[in-house]
């Protein structure tokens, strides 16, 4: 998949502005970023469903608005809300589906078993979809993708509503596709999840790129080695009392984060000044932190 | 065997959304046998038999006995409003609420052939109706003969005529469907009541009938009872059957543009 100022524009409203892409064939790649930011938009044309408004884009060679059916015919799309018949049961909303993509019915059939053993619900094969729980319709979601062994699967946050158990088995499962060499990308607001699958991720805000590397590179080059949480009472907190014990620090509602090399020496520093949180934690920097530094926010809002 | 996902041909893609919709039906045909076909056996016994035993045959029912001149009106009204039903609610619900149409719209399948495959489904579903009314009416003795078959023909056209452009309308809705409250008690049933099924349009106030003209039920009626009673006439078969056709053309070229502004967002 290759982008080159690609845009959405939704009437007056610019949700993409101008964005420059390239996944490579076997690639897991991310996409973080605020409500809002316009990764699902992005995602919507790169599986030819939604059509660009401006600038170049590319999927497995092809232009989506002159080759949309050819290009679907390869995707697997995972959408942010889930698009069953709610009416049909879990078996049958497999097997419509398959045969969309001109599978035959025996093919569908057999494909269909595998699908529900790997979404762990054979047992609920026969049953309608309308009943599932939010994290069983998800996974079968995530199995219709599937049906027609895409080279490129999309998935706009795959695991949001599924419990930890659930999200991984699908990590796992992902993994596994990735390694047969199957493209991914991903949106997500879990951290975890982005670090766990991805091998190179952007960072969107408002419409546009602001970062862009392997999670460990964007660690590196906007966050520090460690970081200091202190996390005070309601309202007594006071960021100018540690503005010069860290590179830089963030206030949360609840808490103050300290960005510096070495966390327990800036801990050490506060208690010598007096200063009391209620408790305190050195820990290494994550996404969350490159997240909040670029966004102003934090990933789960 | 085909193993390998590919782009189906587009009457094969139209015909996998119908097969998509008919795995559904399967499954819930129960609930609209009673108003798709009881219905309108209901009415036929009721008005054809009950109140027809007061109606004496005459020139106003082409020298029938009421029965046989209401049955094949019957057959094209009770079409147009299992049409009007199946063009409303279930397109809007895959929009909004099932949402299927996004799901088949990102496969190969293009927003163009799910419209063929939805319009193919709904004649098929009429289509399944219509014969069963027809099979009750002929048991009752309420059909004339075979010219009947050809009824069923204009039936289909007409409710398909009607039934277009309310799915391209249907399109366009984001509410809960209360506008559809408005097409049937403002559209279909008027159009039921007075387009001719029941008693002939000539006994309507002369302002009214050109209205009465506009709609696809009382061009289908003239026609459903003149195939059935053998009184065919070259220029006004041609008229009605211009009208129909133009109706359902424009229909469905308004249904393709609806939902591709719909769903290609
Ligand atoms: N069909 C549409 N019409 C008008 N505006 C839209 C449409 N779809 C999205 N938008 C707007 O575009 C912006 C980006 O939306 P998008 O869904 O791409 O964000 P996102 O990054 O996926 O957010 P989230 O994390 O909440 O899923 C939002 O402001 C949204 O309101
Ligand atoms: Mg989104």
């Amino acid at each position: 998949m290759h982008a080159r100022d690609l845009a959405k524009r939704f009437g007056d409203f610019e949700a993409v502005k101008g964005i420059d892409l390239d996944v490579r064939p076997g690639e897991a790649f991310g996409f973080l970023g605020p409500n809002g930011a316009g990764k699902s938009s992005t995602m919507r044309m790169v599986a030819c469903v939604s059509p660009r408004t401006g600038g170049e884009l590319t999927v497995l060679g092809m232009d989506p608005l002159a080759q949309g059916p050819r290009i679907r015919a390869r995707l697997g799309v995972v959408p942010q809300q889930d698009n069953l018949d709610s009416e049909l049961t879990v078996r049958e909303n497999l097997h419509v589906y398959g045969r969309y993509f001109g599978l035959s019915r025996a093919h569908v059939r057999a494909k269909a078993v595998e699908l529900l053993e790997f979404a762990q619900l054979s047992d609920r094969a026969d049953d309608q979809v309308e009943p599932l729980s939010g994290g069983m319709k998800r996974r079968l979601t995530i199995a219709r993708s599937l049906i027609n062994e895409p080279e490129l699967l999309l998935l706009d946050e795959p695991t949001t509503g599924l419990d930890p158990q659930a999200r991984h088995l699908l990590w796992d499962r992902l993994f596994r596709l990735k390694q047969q060499g199957v493209t991914l990308i991903v949106t997500t607001h879990y951290m975890d999840e982005a670090e766990q699958l991805c091998d190179r991720l952007v960072v969107m805000d408002a419409g546009r790129i602001v970062a862009e590397g392997s999670p460990a590179e964007l660690i590196a080059q906007y966050s520090t080695r460690e970081v200091l949480e202190l996390r005070f009472a309601p309202g007594t907190q006071d960021v100018a009392a540690v503005a010069d014990l860290a590179s830089r620090v963030e206030e949360l509602p609840d808490r103050l984060l300290l960005y510096t090399a070495d966390g327990e020496a800036a801990l050490a520093a506060a208690h010598a000044r007096g200063i009391t949180p209620l408790s305190s934690l050195v820990r290494r920097s994550t996404l969350e932190d490159v997240f909040l530094r670029l966004t102003g926010r934090t990933l789960v809002d | 065997m085909a193993i390998t996902a590919h782009v189906p041909s587009p009457p094969r893609a139209a015909w996998l959304v119908v097969e998509g919709l008919w795995t559904w039906y399967r499954r819930n045909w129960r609930s609209s046998v009673v108003s798709s076909v009881l219905q309108p056996v209901l009415y036929l016994v009721a008005l054809g038999f009950g109140f027809g035993s007061q109606v004496r045959a005459g020139a106003a029912t082409e020298g029938l006995p009421y029965v046989q001149y209401l049955a094949p009106a019957l057959l094209v009204a009770s079409a147009t409003q299992t049409a009007a039903f199946e063009s409303t609610y279930p397109v809007l619900s895959a929009f909004k609420w099932q949402r299927t149409y996004l799901g088949v719209t990102a496969t190969p399948i293009t927003s163009g052939q799910l419209v063929a495959g939805q319009l193919t489904w709904i004649v098929l579903r009429l289509g399944f109706s219509a014969v069963a009314f027809l099979l009750v009416a002929a048991l009752l003795g309420a059909l004339t003969g075979p010219g009947v078959l050809l009824s069923l023909v204009f039936a289909l056209l007409t409710a398909m005529a009607f039934a277009a452009p309310v799915v391209a309308y249907a399109a366009t809705i984001d509410s809960e469907g209360q506008q559809f409250n408005v097409v049937f008690r403002f559209i279909v049933m008027p159009m039921t009541m007075f387009a001719g099924t029941f008693f002939p349009v000539e006994q309507l106030p002369a302002w009214v009938r050109p209205l009465v003209w506009l709609t696809p039920l009382w061009h289908g009626t003239e026609l459903s009872r003149a195939a059935a009673f053998g009184s065919m006439e070259l220029l006004p078969t041609l008229g009605h059957l211009a009208y129909l056709v133009a109706l359902l053309g424009v229909g469905a070229h308004l249904a393709r543009r609806t939902f591709l502004r719909r769903l290609a967002v």
